[in-house]
This record gives structure tokens, sequence and C-alpha cells, in this order.
């Protein structure tokens, strides 16, 4: 399946990348990346280390800006919003980062409280309820009082998802979620996303390389590498895939398309000298 | 020779570069300045950080600072009969220079390194993304309520600064040092004038409370989001936020006095 | 700390901000002055001013009744021109009162001194006190003993 006309079949796309170009001083992170996001199910993007997933993120975000190509959300080209525009495009986006992000001078509550606070006129009570709500959902109604430092990591990420979910939008995008989390922190959250994905109707955009844990609850799959995409499908199609470079990623074979050794000068030469090789 | 040129233009284009990021940067907080009348709750918290919490500091140092300009001054004051002049010699110095200048590095090393470390930190635990994120500014919600209670706050410890020292001067000159009680205040008083001591001490304190919270904000927004990179802001925020203070007070000086 | 709390004491801080304005402007600078009740002026014309400054006392009986305000040369009279403000309430100066520049103490800083005359006509604002005694200049002082000293002999 190529890249550039693999569309998923079921509904229209929420996301759409057309050749995206970004670089981060001399390095080129990306190189013409094209894909579509489907709208409605969860996508997890993969790849190896260092390849820019979360810059993508950040990118759809409208917190980057390409240097080519073009965003597209739900109809609007992201890289020519303006600002006002911009922030009412964030406002129907959650987004879901690393280490949560909580203010850490506010209670759980009131952080998910915060972007209620910040954008409308709702009365306290109604406020409450939201939020109550939100993190009964995520199973933290009874941590509403704790700050944030007083949190697990797991905690701070559904506290996250809790504020996150706080207007309902139409799209979250987690970066990096399972990273160091124990075995229940991540069937919790492996549990949070799928159930929010269905029962909210939203789309889930995910960036990870715990590739069991986004295998298990990913509808499709997007693998990039060397800035540009590899390898798209349901993952039960990467898995029959003849690439061999799939393969190596898949199985976590330490040498394949992606040597073991850094490009470096001839092993000999550079122990023994010159004249050794000669030899 | 041209490798070292080529360093060192390097250097200086780094700097300069670096001080045109600052400044876009403070027109950017300027104008989040504006939003703040709809959220004043926003000030006061900012100006107990800065303010309230240097209070301490600034009042004792003064007290201090005041006691030595007293006793230094009454020590040199003495051989030309003049003692009765301690007040006046206390009062004008504290007022028109220590008083805004000592001040401000006190201010610049207490508040406005938490300023940068506070701020720093919130981006290398990606704080300021995610209010971003969550389509609220942070130059409006953050840096801007920081950046006011800084030029709120400082000119006013220093004025506190100034009146405690002169209390000091006048506990060690006239209860210690036996200065005629009268003597030093009324000569004092016919030496500082209002509008040109006073004001100005004023300004300066002003001026300052600009630079430093804008240097310390700046440091904090502009780090290297990782621990290293936020002590080395901090740091660079003190050292920075010091030379800045004395360069200018020897302009403002000038110009006023 | 909770807002109320916070409040509270950035009111305190506000309030310590104030005495110290205080402080400063009643009992250290000379605002008390400034805005005390509104005086007249009188313009004394010196041949020597010494080294009377601006804002220096001015005198009758020793009890401050004004201070200097300004201080120029007359290019027309080649004087120095002193404006005096006096206190309203001492508005009785006779027309032929003097005005010298004194010494306070041995080294100290110069004032001027008014000593009332004997007519019935009162100086009122803007006039001219016309009898005037210029400041001693130490080298003038010691010429004049020397010469003295040589002449008498």
């Amino acid at each position: 399946m190529t890249p550039d006309t693999a569309m998923p079949e079921d509904g229209p796309t929420l996301v759409q990348i057309r050749d995206l170009h970004f670089s981060r001083g001399s390095k080129h992170i990306f190189r013409g990346l094209s894909v579509d996001i489907p709208r409605g199910k969860v996508t997890t993007i993969l790849g190896p280390s260092g390849t820019g997933k979360t810059t993508l993120l950040k990118m759809i975000g409208g917190q980057l800006k390409a240097s080519r190509g073009s965003i597209i959300v739900d109809g609007l080209d992201v890289g020519k919003l303006k600002r006002g525009q911009l922030y009412e495009l964030r406002k129907r986006m959650g987004m879901l980062f690393q280490s949560g992000a909580l203010l850490t001078d506010l209670s759980v509550f009131e952080n998910v409280a915060y972007p209620l606070r910040e954008h409308t006129d709702m009365p306290e009570a109604l406020i409450s309820h939201l939020v109550l709500m939100r993190l009964h959902a995520v199973g933290l109604r009874g941590a509403r009082d704790l700050s944030p430092a007083e949190l697990s990591g797991g905690m701070a990420r559904r506290a996250a998802l809790a504020r996150a979910l706080v207007f309902d939008p139409m799209m979250i995008m987690y970066d990096e979620p399972f990273t160091g989390q124990d075995p229940i922190s991540m069937g919790v959250l492996l549990e949070l996303i799928s159930t929010v994905n269905t029962a909210l109707g939203l789309t889930s955009l995910m960036v990870s390389h715990d590739l069991e844990e986004a295998m298990s609850i990913s509808d499709y799959l997007v693998i990039i590498s060397e800035g540009v995409v590899v390898e798209t499908g349901s993952p039960d199609e990467l898995r029959a895939s003849t690439s061999e470079w799939v393969q190596q990623f898949l199985q976590g074979r330490p040498d394949g398309p992606v040597p073991f050794q850094a490009a470096a000068p001839n092993y000999e030469t550079e122990l023994l000298g010159e004249s050794s090789a000669s030899r | 020779m041209s490798d070292f040129l080529q360093r060192f233009g390097r250097v200086w284009l780094g700097m300069v570069e670096r001080l045109g990021r600052a400044t876009l940067f403070l027109a950017q907080l300027v104008g989040g300045v504006f939003s703040l009348i709809k959220r004043p709750s926003l000030l006061w918290k900012q100006l107990h950080a800065s303010g309230v919490m240097t209070l301490s500091i600034v009042l004792v140092s003064g007290l201090f600072v005041g006691m030595v300009l007293a006793l230094q001054a009454f020590n040199t004051l003495i051989d030309f009969g003049q003692e009765n002049r301690v007040g006046s010699l206390v009062a004008l110095t504290l007022v028109r220079e220590l008083g805004p200048v000592v001040t401000g590095l006190l201010f610049a090393g207490r508040a406005g390194s938490a300023m940068t470390a506070e701020i720093g930190l919130m981006k290398a635990t990606e704080q300021l993304s995610g209010l971003e994120m969550m389509a609220v500014d942070p130059f409006k919600r953050v840096f801007a309520p920081r950046f006011l209670a800084g030029v709120i706050a400082l000119p006013m410890l220093a004025a506190m600064f100034s009146a405690i020292g002169v209390l000091g001067g006048h506990l060690i000159g006239v209860e210690v040092l036996g200065v005629d009680k009268g003597a030093y205040w009324s000569l004092m008083q016919n030496s500082v004038s209002f509008t040109s001591d006073v004001c100005n001490g004023l300004i300066k304190g002003l001026v300052f409370g600009f630079v430093v919270s804008w240097i310390a904000i700046f440091e904090g927004a502009d780090c290297i989001p990782t621990s290293e990179g936020v002590s080395s802001a901090t740091t660079r925020t003190v050292v920075y936020s010091s030379l800045a203070i004395l360069g200018l007070d020897f302009l403002l000086t000038a110009v006023m006095f | 700390m909770n807002s109320r709390a916070i409040e509270i004491l950035v009111g305190l801080f506000m309030l310590l901000f104030l005495a110290a304005m205080f402080i400063l402007s009643m009992k250290v600078s000379n605002l008390t002055s400034l805005t005390s009740t509104q005086g007249y002026t009188l313009i004394a014309k010196f041949e020597n001013v010494g080294g009377l400054k601006e804002r220096a006392s001015v005198a009758a009986s020793g009890v401050r009744v004004g201070e200097v305000t300004n201080i120029a040369y007359d290019p027309e009279t080649f004087e120095a021109s002193v404006t005096l403000s006096i206190d309203e309430s001492y508005a009785s100066f006779p027309m032929d009162t003097t005005a010298s520049i004194y010494t306070a103490g041995l080294l100290g800083e110069q004032y001027i001194g008014l000593d009332p005359g004997a007519e019935d006509d009162v100086l009122q604002d803007s006039d001219e006190i016309t009898l005037t005694q210029s400041a001693i200049v130490l080298e003038r002082l010691i010429g004049q003993v020397l010469f003295s000293r040589s002449g008498g002999s």
C-alpha cells in the first residue's frame, strides 16, 4: 500500500497533510510527508525515535509552521489561519502532552475547569458539573483537590485527558501516552482512550513507539521514517506487510534496513591504521 | 586571526539577534498588559509574589544601609565640623541612588530569578505549550501579569528602602552618635527636594522595574527547556539585570541630576 | 495561599508604600514648604551673592520667613538679581528694609537676613528691596585688613 493513494474506507478524513516540509536548523525533519487521518477512528503514528512525531502534532495544532506543504484540519488550512481563527480551531482540539502539562499552581479540579473559566462565562454550578463529569469519566473524581505534584504520572495524564475533553473536542492528540507507565496504568489509559473515542465519537491521533499497546487499540497506523510516510494501514494489514523495513520495526529486530552500526569509516582502518588495511 | 574575527562576529551577531527577539517579546508583553484590566486578580497574585515576598529583604537591607551611611557620613563630616549634615547626606544618597539601585539589585536577585525559574520550568514541563493548545495566550495569562507587577513593585520597594534607611540613619546619627535631632531633620528637609530628588528616585525605580521584569520574563520564556537551560537562564537574568541597572543608573543620573 | 490572604497582604504592601512616601515627602524632603501657604515675591539686587544658593532661607530676626527661589545675573545693571518668596503671613516689611547675605555659623551655608526699616509704606508683591548688603568675600576682607594695617602704622 503506497502512502499517497492509501485512504481508509470508513468516512471522510479529518486531517489531510500534503507534501509537508519542515526543518530545524540544518536537520530536515519532514521531506514531503503526506497522510490522511480518518475521522472518528484511533490512528497511531509510529516510527523510530527522533523522526519528529511530536513535531507533527505541534504542526497540526498550529504551534509550528511548515516551510512547505499544507495541513488541513476539518477543511481549514492550519498554516494560513489568523491568530483568532487558530485559537478557535484549538478549542476544538484537545492535546495530551507527555507529562500531562497540568498547571502546577492549580488543583486537579481547577486545572480541568481552566479552559471553561478562560473561554466561557458559565456559572460556577455548571462548571462544577462539567468538571466532575469529566473527572468521573477518567476515574479521578476523588482526586479533585490534589495538586499536580501529588499525582502519579498516570494520574496526571488522566487529569490532563479530562481537561482535554472538557469542551467535547472533535479530535484529541496524544503525545507518547504510554511511555514509562506501569502495566496497570497502561491498561487504564488504553481503556480510556478507546472508550472515549467510541463514546464521544472523537478522532484520536496518537504518537507512540510502544508498538503492542498502540496496535491493540488503533484502527489505523501510519509509519514515518526519514521524514516521509513509509507505510499505512490497519494493524492486520501491517503485520502481513512484505516490506523488510516494516517487519524489522514491528518485530523489533536490532539489525535490518535500519542498520545497527551508525555510518562510520572502516572498522579495521580506524583501529589499526591505514597500513594494516592494505595488508 | 580571521578565525578569531569570525567567532567574535558570530557572538556579536548572536547577541544582536537575541536583542531583537527580546524587543519583539517586549512588544507582545506590553500588548498583553492591556488585557490585564479585565482580570486584575492575576496582577494581585504577582504583586504578592514579587512585591510582598521581596519586602522583608528590602526593609532589612534598607535599615542596615541607612545605618552604615550615617556612620560613614558622620566619620567624614565631623572633620569639617559639619556633622549636622548627616541627615542630608543619608537622605540624598538613599533617595537619589541607593534606594532605587540597591533595591533593583535585590529585586533582580530575588524576584527576577524566581520569575525566570518559574517560567522556564513551565516551559520545560510543557505547561506553556499546553496553554497555547487550550487557546490561552501565555502572554496575557502568564507573562504580562508578572511584568506589570515588577514595574509597579520595584519603585514602591525603593521608596520603602529609602524611608527605612533614613530612619536607620536617624537611629545611628541622633540616638547613638549624638547629632542634634532638629538639625538632622531640618537640614535634610532643606536639601532634599520632593520633585527633583524623591520623584526622580521613583522614576529610576520604574525604569529598573521595567528592565528587570523584561529580562527576567524573556530569559524564562526563551530558555532551553531542560534543567540546565533553566539554571543558566536564571543566572543570566541576575547578571544582565544587575548590569543593566548599574548602566541605566549612570545614564539616568546624568540626565536627571 | 488563597486569594483573600493574597489581597490582604498586597493591600498591606500598598499601605506600607504610602507610609514610606509620606515619610519621604513630609519628613525628608521639602514638600511641606512647597505646598505651604502661598507667598509673595520680592526682588533684591546684590553686587555679590557669594555662596548663596536657591532654596536658601530668608530670615527676619533669625526666624525663617521665606526662601530664595531664583538667582540670576542682570547684564544691564551688572548685578545679581535674587528673587525671594516670602510667606503671606509676613506682609508688613517696610520699603526701607535691608536685605543682607549672612553666613550661618562660621563656615555654614549662606542665607538672606531681612532687617526692617522705619518707613510706613510696605513692600508689596514684585517690589524691589533697594537696600542690600552683599556677601562678605573672604579675599576682600583679608585685603582690607592688610591695607588698614599697613596704613595705620
